[in-house]
């Protein structure tokens, strides 16, 4: 492929003022008071020759389509503000209301200096990241039923980019959004320790692919917004009540511990809270106590597996949603 | 990458855009300056891809270039069959458009060509490429615009350019020139980063086209363009197409069911229930009709159609409300009829051929009538208002 560096045209030399094609080009030509002069640089503009070649499909561009998809999320979350706001509402009710109001009756199972808040803390951080993955996901049912959708499926780039860049830019605002929860990590007395925010944002970035991977991959079957929306409403409430995230995983009765272990949810919970409680200044045995592990039948799985777990999830559930998308149109 | 912004000081202001061919990645481009002023798709010296002119034919030097080449090519959806075996072909830097009422195929065709929709049987190229088994080239090579709006609402004009131009390809250094250029195109530089959803529909249309041109097409679709505007709206819309075909070197294929835009094109195709029944240039159309059209409205329609067969040997039906027949002298003919016609008339009106009567002579019916019995009521009421 050829590179020739861009050379500018003689009628741009002769209005050195307004090069074309900047953003402030455009201020200075719409603030020119002779209309004459924007006038006269459109024109310009219009009879400048500007050679655009379309390049056949490269990882390079497709690296470029998953960037702007993922921008595009960003861009339209910076601009809805109310959404931010309004998806902080549920997770900080759980943590101040639910929080302080069982904080009596937990007083007694809970080591001493150790706040109830503190112990659904992980959870609601988990919860906060819940629900714009899944809605970042719901933009794409969304784009299906206002066209956007189809300027993207048509474009010559692989579907596999876009899937990848929304999934990604739902990660990252829904990551974004667990941050803002994070920052109020006093509500809960969670010590402001570097390593333990370093490690939780990982963990719930993690947590928000996984769950923006699942939402694109319900999304690229349901075409109707309602019917998405019914759907991972009455999935997200299950997930939350049964990853563990306001009771410990032991001494559970069997049929809710094995449903608890099923919960990919619990998989995230569980590391968070071993995160957090390993920078509390409690004794080791109370933190035994507060975060025993996630156990298969007696063995402890690792932190390390438990969030390869997650991820693997995320992957396969991402790549099914490739599937079906590249089969459409 | 190959980016060239480049202007020779000899060009001409009828080549604005210069394209680097459709094979840039094989490593033909186009040598400084020899930028095909004559609209020609393929740049000069490359052999069109396969198939471009003539699958297994022979392509020879002076043949004209094809920017579309259909060969029997139809559609069925289930039982129903969309399109029913069509040829036609299309030069470079022609306005083709494709005439129907709704339901004649048009749009089925116009996805295949799009490789939107895969073809039942039959075959087609675009830009050179076969849309079975070229999508990518296809798409590379074609701009669209479609009946239904595909912006984002919650991004600028600009924001919706820049998407476009990242996911197909254009050169870093080239976007922000280029989409200052098809902005200005269409009047919207001024406005471009406003929220989409602070435009009006016929802005929305504009944005449209100009992002269908980011990319710098060969082929540039427009499905509708103008349906569902207002008549002063779609005349604006029609402006800026014309505009852009003394600018872009560029074929444009439509769609339309409406009479007045045909009238743009350089070629019109007329379908009518998944054929092409005519295809040439509206003066060739009109002329192959060589009569003209009165449209009567009387007191009784069944008694006056009975008498012009008797007297006059006229067949006449009743469109549009009022009784209409064809002669090959209008003028001549009214005084004949006061003379002889004892139902009593109320209104006369006497047009040379237009295109609707292009559209009766060759499918024995008006568009509007032919819509009427469409299954897409909204759309008939869209199009009933968007017309005079």
């Amino acid at each position: 492929m050829t590179m020739a560096p861009q050379t500018r045209t003689a009628q741009d030399q002769t209005a050195p003022g307004q090069t074309a094609g900047t953003g402030t080009a455009g201020t200075e030509t719409a603030g020119t008071p002779a209309a004459g002069a924007a006038a006269r640089a459109a024109s310009r503009v219009l009879a400048e020759q500007i050679r655009v070649s379309v390049p056949e499909r490269s990882l390079q561009l497709d690296l470029r389509a998953v960037s702007i998809v993922w921008r595009r999320e960003l861009i339209r979350f910076r601009r809805d503000r109310l959404r931010a706001v309004t998806s902080l509402i549920q997770p900080l009710l759980f943590l101040l209301v639910l929080g302080t109001g069982l904080s009596s009756l937990a007083k007694g199972s809970l080591p001493p200096g150790v706040n109830f808040k503190t112990f659904i803390y992980p959870g609601v951080l988990a919860m906060s990241v819940m629900f714009t993955a899944i809605f970042s996901a719901a933009s794409i049912v969304w784009d299906r039923e206002f066209g956007f959708l189809r300027e993207m499926l048509v474009a010559p780039v692989s579907r596999s980019a876009i899937v990848v860049g929304k999934c990604l830019g739902g990660a990252t605002i829904a990551t974004f959004q667990g941050i803002v929860m994070l920052a109020l990590a006093w509500l809960a007395d969670v010590p402001y320790s570097p390593v333990l925010l370093i490690t939780l944002v990982g963990e719930l970035l993690l947590l928000a692919f996984t769950l923006t991977a699942f939402g694109v991959m319900m999304a690229a079957r349901i075409t109707q917004f309602q019917a998405f929306m019914a759907l991972t409403q009455m999935l997200v409430m299950p997930l939350f009540f049964l990853s563990g995230a306001l009771y410990p995983l032991k001494g559970l009765p069997g049929w809710l511990s094995v449903l608890t272990r099923i919960d990919p949810l619990t998989y995230v919970v569980g590391p968070m809270r071993h995160a957090v409680v390993a920078h509390l200044n409690i004794g080791p045995l109370a933190q035994r106590a507060l975060s025993p592990g996630i156990t298969w039948d007696g063995w402890t799985v690792p932190i390390w597996l438990s969030l390869v777990f997650i991820l693997a999830m995320g992957l396969i559930m991402m790549s099914i949603a490739i599937v079906t998308f590249s089969k459409t149109e | 990458m190959a980016v060239v912004a480049h202007t020779g000081p000899d060009a001409g202001p009828d080549d604005t855009v210069v394209r680097a061919g459709p094979d840039v990645s094989n490593g033909t481009v186009i040598p400084d300056g020899t930028a095909s002023p004559d609209g020609t798709v393929f740049p000069e010296g490359t052999v069109a891809p396969e198939g471009t002119v003539s699958p297994g034919g022979t392509v020879t030097p002076d043949s004209p270039r094809l920017a579309i080449r259909v060969s029997g090519l139809t559609k069925s959806y289930g039982e129903i069959e969309a399109v029913r075996g069509i040829d036609f072909e299309v030069k470079a830097g022609e306005t083709f458009g494709f005439l129907g009422p709704n339901g004649a195929g048009k749009s089925t065709t116009i996805k295949i060509l799009c490789t939107l929709a895969k073809p039942t049987s039959g075959d087609a190229w675009v830009a050179g490429r076969n849309v079975r088994t070229e999508r990518d080239a296809v798409r590379r090579n074609i701009g669209l615009v479609f009946q239904d709006t595909t912006l984002d609402n919650y991004l600028s004009g600009a924001q919706n350019l820049r998407f476009h131009a990242a996911l197909y390809g254009v050169p870093a250094a080239a976007v922000a020139p280029r989409m200052r250029q098809v902005l200005e195109m269409v009047g919207l530089w001024e406005r471009r980063d406003s929220l989409v959803m602070t435009y009006s529909g016929g802005m929305k249309r504009r944005l449209e086209i100009a992002r269908g041109l980011l990319h710098a097409p060969h082929v540039l679709f427009l499905d509708e363009p103008t349906v569902g505007l207002d008549p002063q709206t779609r005349s604006s819309i029609w402006e800026y197409i014309n505009d852009l075909k003394t600018r872009e070197d560029i074929t444009i294929f439509l769609t339309t069911h409406y009479m007045d835009e045909a009238e743009h094109c350089d070629r019109i195709a007329i379908i009518d229930h998944g054929k092409i029944v005519a295809i040439d240039t509206p003066e060739a159309l009109k002329a192959s009709v060589g009569k003209d059209r009165v449209q009567i409205q009387t007191e009784n329609d069944e008694a006056a159609i009975a008498e012009l067969a008797s007297a006059f040997g006229i067949e006449a039906g009743v469109h549009e409300g009022a009784v209409t027949f064809s002669v090959p002298s209008g003028e001549q003919f009214v005084p004949q009829l006061f003379a002889r016609l004892t139902v009593p008339v109320r209104t006369v009106s006497v047009s040379r051929p237009s295109l609707d009567d292009v559209f009766m002579n060759y499918t024995g019916t008006t568009i509007r009538d032919a819509e009427a019995t469409g299954s897409d009521a909204m759309r008939q009421m869209a199009a009933r208002l968007g017309r005079r």
